[in-house]
C-alpha cells in the first residue's frame, strides 16, 4: 500500500507515535512530530467531547440544588447550600415516587414476559424444522424495520376495546409485543450457537421436550439471556411513545411521560428546582447501575448492531 | 425427535405469536386498510373513500414540511453521528503515543475512561434528554446561552428552539448527542479485533494514518457502519424523532412547523385532530419512507465481505 504523501517507505518503528523519553536518535524529525502531535490532538478532541458530555448533566446536578431565583439569575454558579428539599418536594408533592413505583410494575412485568415469551418462540424457530417456520421468524423480524407510530392508531382501539387502555398489564402486554422481534431475533442465532448434543441426550433419556427446553437449553442460553435483557431492560424503562399514547391516565403515568407532565405543569407554578431534582432522580439510578455494570451494559446494547 | 413434536411446537409458539400478531401485525394491516376510509377514530362509523386521503396529502402543506424534515433526519443524522462515532473511534484506538518495547499502534491513555463517559447519554431516555436540553436551550436561563455571555459572546443570544430557522438544528444537534457514544463503543470494539499486523504492515508500506483509516480501517469495520447506518435511519425517523420534537419544540412542532416530522405530525393527526384515517394515510407514507432508506442503504453499502 503505497502513497503520495511519504515519499519514502520508513521503518516500520518511527512511523508510530513516538514518546520524548524513547527516542531513538536517528528517528526522522518529522516522524516524531507527526507522532506527538497527533497524540496532542487526539487527546484533545477526545477531551472536548468528554466535556460536552457531561456538562449537561453535571448542570443538571448542580441546578436541582439550587433555588429558583439562582436558577434565572446566575445557571452555572455553583449552588450557595445544598437545598435537599427541592428533591424532597420532587418525590412526594411532585408524585415522582408514583412514576417510579408504575415504572417498574410496568418494566418488572414487561422484562419477564418478554424474556420467557422471546425465549421460547426463539427456541422453536431456531430448533425445529415445521412448516412456516421460516415465515414465522421474518414475521417477527419484520416487525423491527416498521414505524410503531402507524400500528400505534389503531392499536389505541384495539387496547380500549379490550378495555386494557390504562392499564398496567395493558401496557405490559403491549411492552411485551413490541420488544419481541429484537429478542426472537437476537436469541433465535443465539440457540443455533448453542450445541445439540447435550439436549438430544436429555431427549434420548426421556426428557420431554419442554423439560429439555427450562432444565437444559435455558441455563445454557443465560449469556444470550442476560445480554438481551439489559438490552430489553432500557429499553423498556426509558420508553416514552407507547405509554404517550396508550396510557392517559395521569395516576398510571411512568417516569418519562411523568416528567414531561411535570415540566409542562412546573412551567405554569414555576417550581424549576423541584423538576430539576426529578429529571436528576430520573436520570441517577440507571447512570449508576451502567456505572457498575458497565461491561454487561454495552455488550448488550451493542450485541444486536454487531450481529 | 418426532414424539409430540407438533404439539410441543404450537405450545411454545401460540402465545408470543398471538400476542404479536394481536399488538402488531393487525394493527398494521388495519392501518392500511383504514387509510382508505374516512374514519375519525371518534366514532366507529367509516366508509371507504378509496384515495381521497392520499390526494389530500399531496396538496397538504404541512406533510410536505414534515417528509421534508424526515428525510433531512434520515439522510443528515447518520452521516454525522457516525462520522463523528468514527473519528472519535479512531483516535481512541489509534491516536495513541507508542510506549517502549510497546505495538506500532496504540490506543489512547484512558480510552476505557472516555469510552465509559461517553456512553452515558445512551443509558438515558431520549425524553428526559429532550427536557434536559429544552432547558438548556432557554435564551435568558439556559445552560447555552449563559456560557455564551460567559466566553464573551453576550450579543451572540439566539433564541435556539424559538427561532424557526435553527429549530431544527437544534433538534438534531440533541439527537448527535444522545447517539454518538453507542456508536464510538461500537466501532471501538470493531478496530480494536483488527490484527495489529494489518497496520504494520501498512505503516511499513509508508502509509500515513489518514490512508491507514481509509485503506484498512473503514474496509473492515464497513458491514458494523452499514447496520449502524440503517438502525441511526430508523431511529431518526421513528421514536427519537417524535420524543425530542414532541418535547422539545413548542406546538408542538415548532414554531411555523419548522421542526416537525412525519410521526409527529401522525400522532397529532390521530390523537389531537379526530382524523384517524389520515393519520394512517401519513402512516403509509412514512412506512414507505421507512422500508426505501433501508433497502438504499443496503444496496448502495453493498460490497464484498472482507475476512479477515
Amino acid at each position: 500500500m503505497k502513497t503520495t504523501e511519504t515519499p519514502a517507505p520508513v521503518p516500520a518503528e518511527s512511523g508510530a507515535p513516538l514518546g520524548k523519553a524513547d527516542l531513538p536518535p536517528a528517528a526522522p524529525p518529522k516522524e516524531k512530530k507527526e507522532g506527538t502531535a497527533l497524540n496532542v490532538f487526539s487527546h484533545g478532541v477526545l477531551v472536548i467531547w468528554a466535556i460536552m458530555v457531561v456538562m449537561p448533566l453535571l448542570w443538571a446536578v448542580m441546578t436541582s440544588f439550587k433555588d429558583d431565583r439562582s436558577i434565572f439569575s446566575s445557571p452555572w454558579s455553583l449552588p450557595d447550600t445544598l437545598r435537599f428539599d427541592n428533591w424532597s418536594r420532587a418525590w412526594t408533592e411532585a408524585n415522582m415516587s408514583d412514576y417510579f413505583l408504575n415504572t417498574v410494575l410496568v418494566v418488572g412485568g414487561s422484562l419477564i414476559g418478554t424474556l420467557v415469551l422471546g425465549s421460547m418462540a426463539a427456541y422453536v424457530l431456531a430448533r425445529f424444522d415445521f412448516p412456516g417456520n421460516r415465515f414465522i421468524y421474518y414475521l417477527f423480524i419484520g416487525g423491527m424495520s416498521f414505524p410503531i407510530m402507524l400500528a400505534l392508531v389503531p392499536l389505541f382501539y384495539v387496547v380500549n376495546n379490550m378495555g386494557l387502555l390504562n392499564t398496567i398489564h395493558g401496557l405490559i402486554l403491549v411492552y411485551i409485543a413490541y420488544s419481541l422481534p429484537f429478542t426472537v431475533f437476537f436469541l433465535t442465532a443465539f440457540f443455533r450457537t448453542l450445541p445439540t448434543s447435550i439436549a438430544e441426550a436429555a431427549f434420548v433419556d426421556g426428557a420431554s421436550h419442554s423439560r429439555t427446553f427450562f432444565q437444559i437449553m435455558l441455563p445454557m442460553a443465560k449469556p444470550g439471556l442476560v445480554s438481551v435483557g439489559i438490552f430489553n431492560f432500557l429499553g423498556q424503562w426509558n420508553q416514552y411513545m407507547l405509554p404517550t399514547v396508550l396510557n392517559t391516565d395521569p395516576d398510571k403515568r411512568v417516569l418519562t411521560q411523568g416528567l414531561v407532565q411535570l415540566a409542562v405543569s412546573q412551567g405554569y407554578k414555576g417550581d424549576w428546582s423541584g423538576l430539576f431534582a426529578g429529571l436528576v432522580m430520573a436520570m441517577l439510578p440507571v447512570l449508576a447501575a451502567y456505572i457498575v455494570f458497565q461491561r454487561q451494559v454495552v455488550q448488550g446494547l451493542t450485541a444486536g448492531a454487531l450481529k | 425427535m418426532q414424539h409430540g413434536k407438533y404439539r410441543f411446537i404450537v405450545g411454545f409458539l401460540a402465545l408470543p405469536l398471538g400476542l404479536y400478531a394481536l399488538f402488531v401485525v393487525w394493527p398494521f394491516i388495519q392501518s392500511i386498510y383504514y387509510s382508505f376510509t374516512d374514519w375519525t377514530g371518534l366514532s366507529p362509523e367509516f366508509k371507504m373513500v378509496g384515495f381521497d386521503n392520499y390526494s389530500r396529502m399531496l396538496d397538504d402543506d404541512i406533510f410536505w414540511k414534515s417528509l421534508q424534515h424526515s428525510l433531512l433526519f434520515a439522510l443528515l443524522l447518520p452521516v454525522v453521528t457516525i462520522s463523528l462515532a468514527l473519528f472519535f473511534a479512531f483516535m481512541i484506538n489509534v491516536g495513541g503515543r507508542k510506549r517502549k518495547n510497546g505495538p506500532v499502534i496504540t490506543g489512547v491513555r484512558g480510552s476505557s475512561f472516555y469510552k465509559i463517559v461517553y456512553f452515558f447519554p445512551q443509558v438515558l431516555s431520549i425524553a428526559i434528554v429532550a427536557l434536559l436540553f429544552a432547558f438548556a436551550y432557554n435564551p435568558d436561563s439556559g445552560a447555552i446561552n449563559s456560557v455564551l455571555r460567559g466566553i464573551g459572546l453576550g450579543d451572540v443570544q439566539p433564541l435556539w428552539l424559538g427561532d424557526p430557522d435553527l429549530a431544527l438544528w437544534a433538534v438534531m444537534a440533541v439527537l448527535v448527542w444522545s447517539t454518538v457514544g453507542f456508536f464510538v463503543v461500537l466501532f471501538s470494539a470493531g478496530m480494536a479485533s483488527i490484527p495489529a499486523e494489518m497496520y504494520e504492515a501498512a505503516l511499513l508500506d509508508g502509509a500515513n494514518r489518514f490512508t491507514t483509516f481509509f485503506r484498512i480501517t473503514l474496509p473492515l469495520l464497513w458491514d458494523t457502519v452499514q447496520s449502524g447506518w440503517v438502525y441511526m435511519g430508523i431511529l431518526a425517523l421513528g421514536a427519537e424523532s417524535f420524543a425530542v420534537v414532541q418535547i422539545m419544540t413548542t406546538g408542538p412542532g415548532g414554531p411555523d412547523y419548522s421542526t416537525t416530522v412525519m410521526v409527529l405530525y401522525v400522532y397529532q393527526k390521530a390523537f389531537r385532530d379526530g382524523q384517524a384515517a389520515y393519520a394512517t394515510t401519513i402512516g403509509v407514507a412514512l412506512l414507505v419512507v421507512t422500508l426505501a432508506f433501508a433497502a438504499v442503504v443496503m444496496r448502495l453499502g453493498r460490497r464484498e465481505r472482507l475476512e479477515y
